[in-house]
């Protein structure tokens, strides 16, 4: 593949989703490989980036061929696909965890939704396909294109889970429209100012004419900030996520609640650092009395704060860890906006480091309805003696979400801390080490209860939405479920361990494009 | 009359955006029939067009469509093609995909309300709302 591989990575699950169309209509049993075999090419296209990436810097793709007008220094003309470390280690998670979901999904689409299977296969494969392409691209509007493929899938992958899922599918429709028209809006802003579309090109503009100072620029600004934010479910903005993913399938919320939240906090990241700059981003404005970055980290220190609460008021696991999601939307948010490098590393390693501890207790919750029929959490009376293994892999996610070493959720947070610390955001520090208790005692509830079993009189009866699934319990977990699970809880442990050369990764990421610790 | 002069008669193009935007907005957020809510939502979306397509306007310039033998940097009848004589093409291009966009949305979102129709059988919210708190869920 060499110099091509960076479309394979968007076009190998955009042709699978075609061929599905066209084959697996017909045939239903080539859905699922044909879905395996999109993502593999997606993944191994992924690594071979990465590889050059790391091997030369930043990969540059021109779709088409459309060079820039003048060599070096001219505008381009055409879309262009850019992968650095970051982008890079943000499109293996998303191969990788595309691929393990889909694994995971052999037994779980068939008895979710038994007469869509070829339906809901397409539409995976081209949310993924969005995603990617969110990632790798550097056309503003181009990627405003890919997160509608992305939303619309997500929409209608949400849908066809229970009765109570089309309601909450409606309200994220509602919802994620008006976050990507203030994006569309914010971007037209940017192209009456600068009449580029190119990220790196509307970053050169606005420095060459000083444009910073320009309310145009100023209003762009904060239109694509509400409308990721928005996306992201940060916290005042939140209230389409929990019901979303929990009442969505299984497998929908396995794949969407790793990778949607994290893609949309990276686009935040690469606006902040390619589009408007580091230093705009983080500098006080004058005739601005509050400062971007402190308001920033205030917002996403009570985000930490806020979900943590609602997490624990929950009953219902899928709820429960919906609302955990939101509080660690607050840590990256909050790292990102800390204005110091160390907080910028800190926030892209746990946007690796959450998408594996998601996706780790999303697969675990999933096994445990699979096999209890329920998802309350004193339905996990005594699971630990029945299902050992699986409990042993959330165990892992639960650790790594509380902070324990040595899984990656204990360096991401050692990071974000020591940035808050450095940046004299003592109120972030404290939230983010609320938050860890919080999970804490969330999580060791759990684990009393499945390790010490109570003697209660039957546990009440499923209320895992009972017109939607035919509560048929599985007697042993399959194993095309229990793989990509213990893949997963293994993968935190691993990413922990490497938790130094992934930083190093970030890091010369952060240097090629032009970081400094902006002054006060 | 020198805040007409100075802020709407020049920029009348961006207040009926922002006029158009807002009352999509509300209907998206206060209506409580969920038809209703797509309605505002079809028009928060083409105020965006509209905005857009505004932004690509010049005056007294012509449809961007050059001759064959018109190509930017030649000569024609001794005069080289001058770029404020067309409209701007690039942002009602993006437009085309943005009303795609909108229509696969919109498509995506009545057939949703349809669903919601046959689970509850009605589309105001409260309603909706008020079996869903009869349902023994969380």
């Amino acid at each position: 593949m060499g110099e091509q591989a960076p479309i394979v990575i968007v076009l190998a699950p955009l042709f699978g989703a075609l061929l599905i169309a066209f084959v697996g209509i017909r045939f239903k049993a080539l859905c699922l490989p044909v879905t395996l075999g999109a993502l593999s090419l997606s993944l191994a296209a992924t690594v071979e980036t990465f590889r050059t990436v790391l091997a030369r810097g930043e990969f540059v793709y021109l779709l088409g061929g459309w060079k820039r007008l003048q060599e070096g220094d001219g505008i381009s003309i055409g879309i262009e696909y850019r992968v650095d470390t970051i982008s890079g280690l943000v499109l293996l998670v998303i191969a990788a965890v595309s691929l393990l979901v889909a694994i995971y999904s052999r037994t779980r689409v068939v008895a979710d939704t038994p007469d869509r299977v070829p339906y809901y296969y397409m539409l995976y494969l081209l949310l993924v396909a969005g995603l990617a392409g969110m990632t790798i691209t550097n056309d503003a509007f181009n990627l405003y294109v890919l997160l509608e493929i992305s939303s619309l899938t997500s929409y209608a992958l949400i849908a066809v889970g229970s009765r109570r899922a089309v309601l909450s599918a409606f309200n994220y429709v509602i919802m994620g429209t008006i976050g990507a028209s203030f994006y569309l809006l914010g971007i037209g802003y940017l192209y009456i100012k600068t009449g580029v579309l190119n990220m790196q090109d509307i970053h050169a503009v606005i420095i060459a004419n000083d444009l910073a100072e320009s309310p145009s620029i100023r209003v762009a600004s904060v239109l694509i900030l509400m409308g990721v934010w928005i996306k992201m479910a940060f916290f005042p903005l939140h209230a389409w996520l929990p019901n979303a993913y929990s009442y969505s399938p299984t497998t929908t919320g396995a794949l969407m609640a790793p990778l949607v939240t994290k893609v949309m906090i990276y686009i935040m990241i690469r606006m902040m650092v390619t589009v408007f700059g580091l230093d705009y981003s983080f500098r006080a404005t004058p005739g601005m009395p509050l400062h971007w970055s402190n308001l920033v980290v205030t917002l996403s220190s009570i985000a930490i704060v806020a979900g943590s609460v609602m997490a624990l008021s929950r009953r219902d696991l899928k709820k429960m860890l919906t609302y955990i999601i939101i509080a660690e939307v607050g840590y990256m948010v909050g790292g990102a906006w800390l204005a110091n490098e160390k907080g910028m590393t800190g926030a892209v390693y746990h946007i690796v480091s959450d998408a594996f501890m998601t996706l780790c207790l999303f697969l675990a919750v999933g096994v445990i309805i699979a096999r209890t029929g329920q998802s309350r959490i004193e339905g996990m009376n005594g699971l630990f003696k029945k299902m050992p293994l699986t409990m042993a892999a959330f165990t892992i996610g639960a650790l790594s979400m509380i902070g324990l070493p040595p899984t990656c959720g204990f360096f991401s947070k050692w990071y974000l801390v020591g940035a808050g610390i450095e940046a004299g955001q003592w109120h972030y520090v404290g939230a983010l080490l609320f938050s860890s208790l919080m999970n804490a005692v969330i999580f060791f509830r759990i684990f009393e209860m499945a390790y010490f079993p109570k003697e209660v009189n039957e546990a009440e009866p499923a209320c895992f939405d009972p017109d939607a699934h035919p509560l048929e319990t599985l007697e042993k977990t399959p194993s095309s479920m229990a793989i990509p699970l213990w893949i997963s809880a293994v993968t935190l442990i691993v990413l922990g361990v490497f938790n130094y050369t992934i930083v190093q990764w970030i890091a010369s990421a952060l240097q090629s494009l032009n970081f400094f610790p902006a002054a006060g | 009359m020198e805040f007409f002069e100075q802020l709407i008669i020049p920029k009348f193009n961006y207040w009926i955006y922002v006029i158009l935007m807002m009352i999509g907005m509300r209907a998206m957020i206060a209506k409580n029939n969920l038809v209703k809510k797509l309605i505002g939502m079809a028009i928060f979306q083409t105020a965006i067009i509209l905005f857009y397509v505004s932004i690509g306007v010049k005056e007294g310039a012509n449809i961007p469509i050059l001759d064959h033998h018109m190509m930017p940097g030649e000569i024609h009848g001794g005069d080289p093609v001058v770029v404020a004589e067309f409209a701007n093409p690039l942002p009602h291009v993006l437009m085309l995909t943005a009303i795609v966009v909108g229509v696969a949305t919109l498509g995506l979102a009545l057939a949703m309300s349809q669903k919601i129709y046959r689970a509850y059988g009605t589309l105001e919210e409260d309603d909706i709302l008020s079996q869903i708190k009869l349902e023994p869920n969380d």
